[in-house]
Parts: structure tokens; C-alpha cells; sequence
């Protein structure tokens, strides 16, 4: 009989408990447990990024880190970000750039660029090809992405020129 | 006019209808379903390329705990007695049926209501093989003693297949042939004759979301839900095969995470409707990406090309063979071999050609359909050959091409005479991207530049269906219920673009509803870029009979004409109430002529033309062979674009796929085992492989036939790209590299053999 342990975490701010074997991984807790679908699991080796979400603050592939060591830790995902009905503003680039097709990876990308405008808050091509290389689009909707990257960079920087005017 | 500045609806480049649910990740997949009671299966797979199974050892599968049954062939024959399936030929088995025809083909099942036990089990499965001698390479299956099956099945389906039933001794599944003309007289007057041989490699689809069916049969009734291109096909495919009426199977099919052409006619289907016939609960197979490895390939094939040309620079003579390596399984591999075997010459006018295409099967994974049916390996020999003549001749490469190319009125080596194919514009507008007459900088010292370009034509699969369902509701809202998979190409919102344009509504405020054949009609497949134009003049006639209703309805109520009164209140001065439906259909199939099957000829062969083209300058490191792509131009002709952002999506995206294809992309085989399917090894291009200049566009140009203007474009950019790159490499280096891919080490080794060459010959 499988070892099942109960461990307690943070799931895009709320408490949660969820009982999980060994061998589960935060994919299979946060889809069977949770119903949520953002991250998914497509290669299973960590090489595609479609399973991307955050533990502590760090981006982490989701297929690849076992749900038992999530016990205290802080978890986010795409079903986090923006509130209610209005999106993150990385989420409105992807739709005004027309960042993706089949929409399998681009909970993953998402979730990456946020990182990457954490970092770069004024990528060049560059910083972006680089910072994205882990995450693979096969309807390869990669042009897209750096459009929407860079309108994202765009409304991040309006904004805070607008919130620091008032 | 190609732009209509006024239309609302066609040529805007209105933003995906489902864009929310995809960036929110809610958008629903087959992956994540899940069914109360569901058991989950895992395949266990043949060690073997080819061999007869002797014993087939599953007791300790059996005895691990959690699992519910482990299943073979024995077990499947109970419930279905012929367990055989396929588009073009019945000769898949829903799993290994005595003998193992390629080394990851589905020999046994495990079920259990916990993945990870079903997997632990599935790897204590042993088989007893008596091994058999195996055949890989194409050519040699041709001729080979080896053979993979002992007598040809072919399906019912396809009439023109008919002739081959029965057939024995042959691993040979389709033999296409095409004559135009004298050819061998063309030879004789010829001033110059080249021959080349090309060879394309095994590549796969790859989507993220990797193969998943979902079969809940019940109650005499089977609901399968599917990441399938051909929601309609299956239902009819697992009828037969289950011996029920259409009318018992159900077909679901929510957005797909990718497609490609490997989702296509029957896949995992047919083995998950077989497990939950027998089980009597709902079984879901998702398959790893190493697995999908073993479900369908892109065809390899080897192409000898052979070409009289005058001292001037017609072409008037051509002949190609064309072998494609089918693998164990012909799929859909002979409409491959038929279609991509009719454009095998090219886009030029050449007044005597001979094309042999033949379909063959191999000890390899089966090959099926991959964006392009087979243009694109067809394009890398032909337009690699283009090069290789004009070099030979001394003539400019874009004139050359220019000189020869097929005009409009003309007709294709078939004798269909082309119309509305923009070849000229494509070929000019490359030219003027790639600024071919201005001097190119050559490099120097170990690095070398080149360019080039290529120019390819695809024939549509045909005869084809599409039915379309415009269900206006009681407040005038409108339901568009289409068999078309949104699998990431946008069909979705152009469909209702083009429903919009009719009804004179907004495209955003019509809801599509999804494949599930219970509800939605008859459509053929999701394929060959054939939506746009089959789904869309469905869904225009749909449209247009619903707006038809409306009149009579109004007509009927003694509304005067133009009155402009709302469909809603028309409804309700009907019925007193908010209450009714007007219901539009549509059905579209082209014209069509059979081929003659002794000269493939046919005034009809295909309802419109793919046309697209590539541009390519290169940078070759000579020391160590490394390729990088400086400049990607690509031009197609779309037709009208009904959305043009979307159709330049669908022109990177697919322009991006086969560079990958070219560049990176190889299932590499040792002793027919696959030894790389994972993308660790197998490699997809990134963001960093993207080239430094790259550009998607379409000319100006008009499908008169199409609705409003449009062709299909989720190929086009695909079929000239390869040879593009090759010609820009040659022209780098001086050597013509005719396998692909073109990777730093056979870049290397072209580059070794030819100094090699010129130091032995003096």
C-alpha cells in the first residue's frame, strides 16, 4: 500500500491541505486535487516548460518537483494571476499580439515571462530569446511571443509612470 | 479587388474568439478529462522490429496490486472478431496479433484506476519472439525478400484502392503513376539531361499535448472523447469496426494542443473503444512524449529526379520516382504517396513528364500525414534539382525558375489547367525581399554566405465533404455548429468571420460549437488546408439559407421587404413568444474527376492550388559546418486572407516547424529501434533557434472559387523551405547536400568529401 502523507501549502494565496504518495508531482496534485489545468504535463522531463509554475517565488517545472516537498511552501500558478474577470496585463499582450494558437504552452510561456519581466523590466530580443528557450511552442507562435513580451514591458512601464504621476 | 475596406468581418484581423480561456489556462483538452469509474491504460510495447510472438508472459502484471486487467489481442477478439483498422488499408491490429511488424508497436494493455500502477505493471510484461529478419530502408523494400505483410487489406473506403486487394508478395501498398506527353522523346531532344536522388528523413509531429482518446461504451452506446483532426471519420471507422450504426458512436473533440496531421483518421481510438467494450467503463490511453514516437511519422523518401532541359533553358522532359517509406502500417501513406506523386514535377510547364510514386511498407514506425502530405519532400528534390540545372547552365537562378514556371491557363502535369495559383507574384515578391539582383556579400575566410530561393505547388486532397449548421436562436443570437477541430490554426473565429459576413453580425458575437457528432454535421477532417475553403463555403451556403429562411419568414408574417426588422422579432411575432429557431445548412463538395489510372490525368484534380515560397541566406562556419540561417523570407498566396494576422501566424508557424524539420529534427534508428524519441534528444526548435531576419506575407490574389476570395495557407509556407535553405547552403559552400536534415556534421562532411574529392582528382 502506497505511503499517502497530508501536507499543508499555499495555493495562489489560500491555505490548502492535500494528501499525496511519493511519487506525485505538483501537475498531478494541482489537476486531481485542485481541478486546476493551467500547468500541464507534455514532456515529462522538464524540457518544454508547459508545466512552468512558482514554489517560493521560483519558476519550477511542475512535472518534475514532487508534491511531497510542497508542504509549507507557496505555490502560484496561471489560475493566480489577474483578478476576477480582469486579466494580468501579460495575459492581455498574449491576446492584442496574437501569442499563441493551439494554447497548450502559453499558461507555461505566462507564467515565464512574468519572471522575465521581473528581471528584465526592458528585455531586448535577446534577453527574451534567451530567458524563454526553456519553454517550446510547436505551432511555434515564437514571433508572437516576443511581440507580446514587449507590449507587456510596454504597459508595465506606462503604468508605473501613471501610478507614480498621481 | 482583393481588400474589401468595408466589410466588417472579412479581412479583419479579429482576435481569437476562445483567446481567454487559452491564456487563462482553462481552454478544455481531452488531456484533463477525467470520468467517474475511469480505468487508465498503459501500452506495453514490442521490444522487436519484426517477430512472431511465441508466449506472452502478463501474470506478473497481473498480480500487482490495483490492477484491474491486463488485456491482449485474445481479449480484444472476444468483443471485436476482426480487429483490424485504417483509413486506406484494414491492416492495423488493435494490438499485436501474432506477430510484431516494428520495435514500440502496442503488443498488450494494462487497466487500472491509478496511472502510475498501470505503469509498474505494463513493465513486468514479458514476450517469447521468435525474431524475423526486418526491412527499414525504402528502396531496398521495394525489392526486398523480407515481407511486412503477407496480403494487402485494402479499406472499403477508397474505390481506386479496390485493384490491390489480395495482392501478395509485395511490400508495395500503392503504385501511382502519371503520364504526360513522350517522355523519353523529351530526353532525345534534349540539349543537357541531369539526374539527381534526394532523401527526406522520419520525422515527427510533435504537439505538446500528446496523444489521449477517452472511450465510454455503455449501454450498446460508445462515447469517445478525442484529440482528433477527424472527429466524423473516426465515428465511422469505429462503427465498423465495433459493427454498430453511426448513430451509436459518439465523437467529442474539445480544442486540441496541437495536430499537425498526426491527429488524424483513426489513431489511438480504435485500441481505447476496443478496451472499454471489453471492460465496461470509461478507459482513457494518454500517451508520454516518448510514445508518441511510436504512433505516426512524416513519410521518409527517397526521390530520383531526371530532367531534359534545352541549351537555352526550357525544361521539356522530367521524370520522378518517388519511394515512400510507409513503415508496418499504411495509415493514410497511400493518398501521400497519390497526392504529393501528382506535383512531384513542380510548378513548371513541362510539356513531357513521367512520375512513378509508391507507397511502401517498412519494419518502421507508420507514416501518415504531417503538414503538407508529402509536398514538402517532394519540393526539397525538385527545387533542389532547379538549382543544381540552372547553376549547370549558368543561368540566373530567379530566371530560370521565371522562364519555366506554370502560368495560369496552363495545364499541370495532371492536365488540370491552373487558375487562381499566384506563382509569378510569389516568385517576384521573393525576389524583391531577398533583393536578388543587388551583390550579396560572399563572407571570407573560414565563413562563407549564400543564398537561396525555392518555389513549390501543392494539390488539395479531393473529393471532399464539409455540412454546416447556422442555428439562429429565438433572441437572433447565432450557434455555428461545424465539424471543424480548432487545433490551434484559428478555424474557430474565420469561420465565424465568414458566417458574420452573411448574417450581418459581429464575428465575436457568434458562438462555434465544438465536434461532437451527435450534434455537429458531417465534415471529412481537419487536413490538408482544406477548412478555409470546404468548411468556409459551407458555412457561407449555411448562412446564406438561414438569411433565406428569414426572408420567407417575414415574406410569410406580410412584412414588407427590407424592412430591416429583427430576426428576434420576427421569431416572435411567429411564435407569441420568445421561442423557435432558424436553421440554415450548408454542404460543399468540389468538382472532381478521377484520375485515369494508366496516365493520372484528370481535367479536375484538385479544387485550388497551395503556392509558397521560400527565401534563405546562410552562413556557413567551413571549419565546423555550422549553419545560421541570417535571413527567412516567406511568401505564399492566400487568396483573400479573411483574417490577415492569423494566416501570417499560420505562415511563420509552419514556415518555423519546417525549418526544424530541415535543420534539427531526425528519428535516428539503430537495428530499427528508435534511440532518440524525447525531446532531450529529438530536437524542436526554441526562441533561440528563430532566425535573425524573419518575415511572413502573402501576395495579392483571389480564389474565385473560394468563399470571399479565400484558399487554405497551413502549409503553404512549409513546402518550399527546405530546398530554399539547401540552395542557400550550396551556394555558400559550391556543394549540393541532397539528405536532409542539413546539420553542422553533414554540412561538415559534404564539405570534407568534396575538398577530398578535389585533392584525388588532381
Amino acid at each position: 500500500m502506497a505511503i499517502v502523507r497530508a501536507i499543508r501549502f499555499t495555493l495562489n494565496g489560500t491555505s490548502v491541505t492535500a494528501h499525496v504518495k511519493p511519487e506525485d508531482n505538483i501537475v498531478d496534485v494541482l489537476s486531481q486535487q485542485f481541478d486546476l489545468r493551467g500547468a500541464r504535463e507534455s514532456c515529462g522531463q522538464g524540457l518544454c516548460g508547459c508545466c512552468t509554475v512558482y514554489v517560493d517565488g521560483k519558476a519550477v517545472s511542475g512535472c518534475l518537483y514532487f508534491a511531497w516537498f510542497l508542504d509549507g511552501a507557496k505555490v502560484e500558478t496561471i489560475e493566480g494571476l489577474g483578478e476576477g474577470q480582469k486579466l494580468d496585463p501579460i495575459q492581455e499582450a498574449f491576446i492584442e499580439a496574437g501569442a499563441f494558437q493551439c494554447g497548450f504552452c502559453t499558461p507555461g510561456f505566462i507564467m515565464m515571462v512574468k519572471k522575465l519581466l521581473e528581471r528584465h523590466p526592458d528585455p531586448g530580443d535577446d534577453d527574451i530569446r534567451h530567458y524563454l528557450t526553456g519553454n517550446l511552442c510547436r505551432c511555434s507562435a515564437y514571433p508572437e511571443i516576443v511581440e507580446a513580451v514587449k507590449l507587456a514591458a510596454r504597459s508595465a512601464r506606462s503604468a508605473a509612470v501613471a501610478s507614480a504621476a498621481e | 479587388m482583393a481588400s474589401k475596406g468595408t466589410s466588417r468581418n472579412i479581412g479583419q484581423s479579429i482576435r481569437r474568439l476562445e483567446a481567454r480561456e487559452k491564456v487563462s489556462g482553462r481552454a478544455e483538452y481531452v488531456h484533463h478529462l477525467r470520468l467517474p469509474g475511469m480505468l487508465h491504460g498503459k501500452i506495453f510495447r514490442s521490444t522487436m522490429p519484426h517477430a512472431r510472438i511465441k508466449h506472452i508472459n502478463v501474470e506478473a502484471a497481473k498480480a500487482v496490486e490495483g490492477v484491474f486487467r491486463v488485456v491482449t489481442v485474445d481479449d480484444i477478439r472476444t468483443v471485436v472478431p476482426n480487429p483490424y483498422y485504417g483509413p486506406a488499408f484494414h491492416d492495423q491490429p488493435v494490438l499485436a496479433d501474432g506477430k510484431v511488424r516494428f520495435a514500440g508497436e502496442p503488443v498488450a494493455v494494462v487497466l487500472a484506476s491509478d496511472r502510475r500502477v498501470a505503469e509498474e505493471a505494463a513493465g513486468l510484461i514479458t514476450v517469447e519472439y521468435e525474431e524475423l529478419p526486418a526491412v527499414y530502408d525504402e528502396v531496398e523494400a521495394m525489392t526486398a525478400d523480407v515481407l511486412v505483410h503477407d496480403e494487402l487489406k485494402p479499406a472499403a473506403t477508397f474505390p481506386d484502392l479496390k485493384h490491390l486487394k489480395g495482392r501478395r508478395n509485395t511490400n508495395v501498398a500503392l503504385d501511382y503513376r502519371l503520364r504526360r506527353g513522350d517522355v523519353d522523346a523529351g530526353f532525345t531532344a534534349a540539349d543537357h539531361v541531369f539526374e539527381h536522388t534526394f532523401r527526406s528523413q522520419p520525422v515527427m509531429h510533435t504537439p505538446m499535448e500528446p496523444f489521449v482518446t477517452v472511450a465510454d461504451v455503455a449501454d450498446g452506446r460508445v462515447t469517445l472523447h478525442t484529440a482528433s483532426q477527424g472527429p466524423s471519420f473516426v465515428r465511422i471507422e469505429i462503427a465498423r469496426l465495433l459493427g454498430l450504426p453511426e448513430n451509436r458512436v459518439r465523437v467529442k473533440v474539445p480544442y486540441l494542443g496541437g495536430g499537425f496531421g498526426g491527429k488524424l483518421y483513426i489513431k489511438l481510438e480504435a485500441l481505447v473503444a476496443a478496451l472499454s467494450l471489453l471492460v465496461q467503463r470509461p478507459v482513457k490511453i494518454a500517451l508520454t512524449m516518448e510514445e508518441q514516437f511510436f504512433m505516426v511519422t512524416r513519410h521518409p523518401c527517397t526521390f530520383k529526379i531526371k530532367s531534359g532541359v534545352t541549351k537555352d533553358g526550357k525544361l521539356v522532359a522530367r521524370r520522378c520516382e518517388v519511394i515512400w517509406n510507409g513503415g508496418a502500417y499504411a495509415d493514410i501513406g497511400p493518398r501521400v504517396t497519390q497526392k504529393a506523386g501528382f506535383t512531384s514535377a513542380g510548378p513548371y510547364d513541362i510539356e513531357n513528364v513521367s512520375i512513378d510514386s509508391y507507397a511502401v511498407y517498412t519494419n518502421r514506425p507508420p507514416a501518415g500525414a504531417l503538414r503538407g502530405f508529402g509536398a514538402p519532400q517532394t519540393a526539397w528534390a525538385y527545387e533542389c534539382h532547379t538549382d543544381m540545372i540552372a547553376n549547370a547552365l549558368g543561368i540566373d537562378r530567379v530566371e530560370f525558375r521565371r522562364q519555366n514556371l506554370l502560368h495560369n491557363g496552363r495545364p499541370q502535369a495532371s492536365g488540370t489547367i491552373v487558375k487562381d495559383a499566384a506563382l509569378e507574384k510569389v516568385l517576384d515578391q521573393l525576389a524583391i525581399r531577398m533583393k536578388w539582383h543587388l551583390p550579396f556579400d560572399r563572407g571570407q575566410g573560414r565563413i562563407r554566405r549564400g543564398r537561396g530561393i525555392a518555389i513549390g505547388i501543392k494539390g488539395i486532397t479531393s473529393p471532399t465533404t464539409s455540412v454546416a449548421i447556422v442555428n439562429l436562436y429565438a433572441d437572433g443570437s447565432c450557434g455555428l455548429y461545424i465539424g471543424t477541430v480548432d487545433m490551434g490554426q484559428g478555424s474557430d473565429t474565420v469561420m465565424a468571420q465568414i458566417a458574420a459576413e452573411v448574417l450581418n453580425m459581429d464575428a465575436e458575437s457568434i458562438r462555434v460549437i465544438h465536434s461532437d457528432t451527435d450534434v455537429t454535421p458531417y465534415d471529412m477532417g481537419t487536413l490538408g488546408s482544406r477548412s478555409t475553403f470546404h468548411m468556409g463555403t459551407a458555412v457561407r451556403l449555411a448562412a446564406e439559407d438561414a438569411m433565406r429562411k428569414v426572408q420567407e419568414l417575414a415574406t410569410e408574417l406580410g412584412v414588407p421587404p427590407r424592412s430591416n426588422i429583427p430576426i428576434s422579432e420576427l421569431l416572435r411575432r411567429k411564435y407569441g413568444m420568445q421561442a423557435g429557431n432558424i436553421i440554415g445548412t450548408g454542404s460543399f463538395i468540389p468538382d472532381y474527376e478521377k484520375p485515369d489510372p494508366d496516365t493520372g490525368q484528370s481535367a479536375k484534380a484538385t479544387p485550388f492550388w497551395g503556392v509558397g515560397g521560400t527565401g534563405a541566406e546562410v552562413e556557413i562556419d567551413t571549419e565546423t559546418g555550422t549553419l545560421t540561417i541570417l535571413r527567412l523570407v516567406n511568401v505564399i498566396d492566400a487568396g483573400v486572407a479573411i483574417n490577415p494576422k492569423m494566416v501570417r501566424s499560420q505562415i511563420s508557424g509552419s514556415a518555423i516547424m519546417q525549418l526544424g524539420f530541415t535543420t534539427t529534427e531526425q528519428m535516428l534508428y539503430r537495428d530499427g529501434q528508435l534511440t532518440n524519441n524525447s525531446l532531450a534528444e529529438y530536437k524542436i526548435l526554441t526562441l533561440l533557434d528563430m532566425p535573425l531576419e524573419f518575415s511572413s506575407e502573402y501576395v495579392q490574389s483571389r480564389q474565385t472559387s473560394g468563399p470571399f476570395g479565400a484558399k487554405g495557407v497551413g502549409e503553404s509556407a512549409t513546402i518550399a523551405l527546405s530546398p530554399a535553405i539547401g540552395n542557400a547552403v550550396a551556394d555558400a559552400i559550391g556543394v549540393h547536400l541532397t539528405d536532409l536534415p542539413l546539420t553542422p556534421e553533414s554540412i561538415f562532411l559534404a564539405l570534407q568529401l568534396a575538398s577530398n574529392a578535389r585533392i584525388g582528382g588532381g
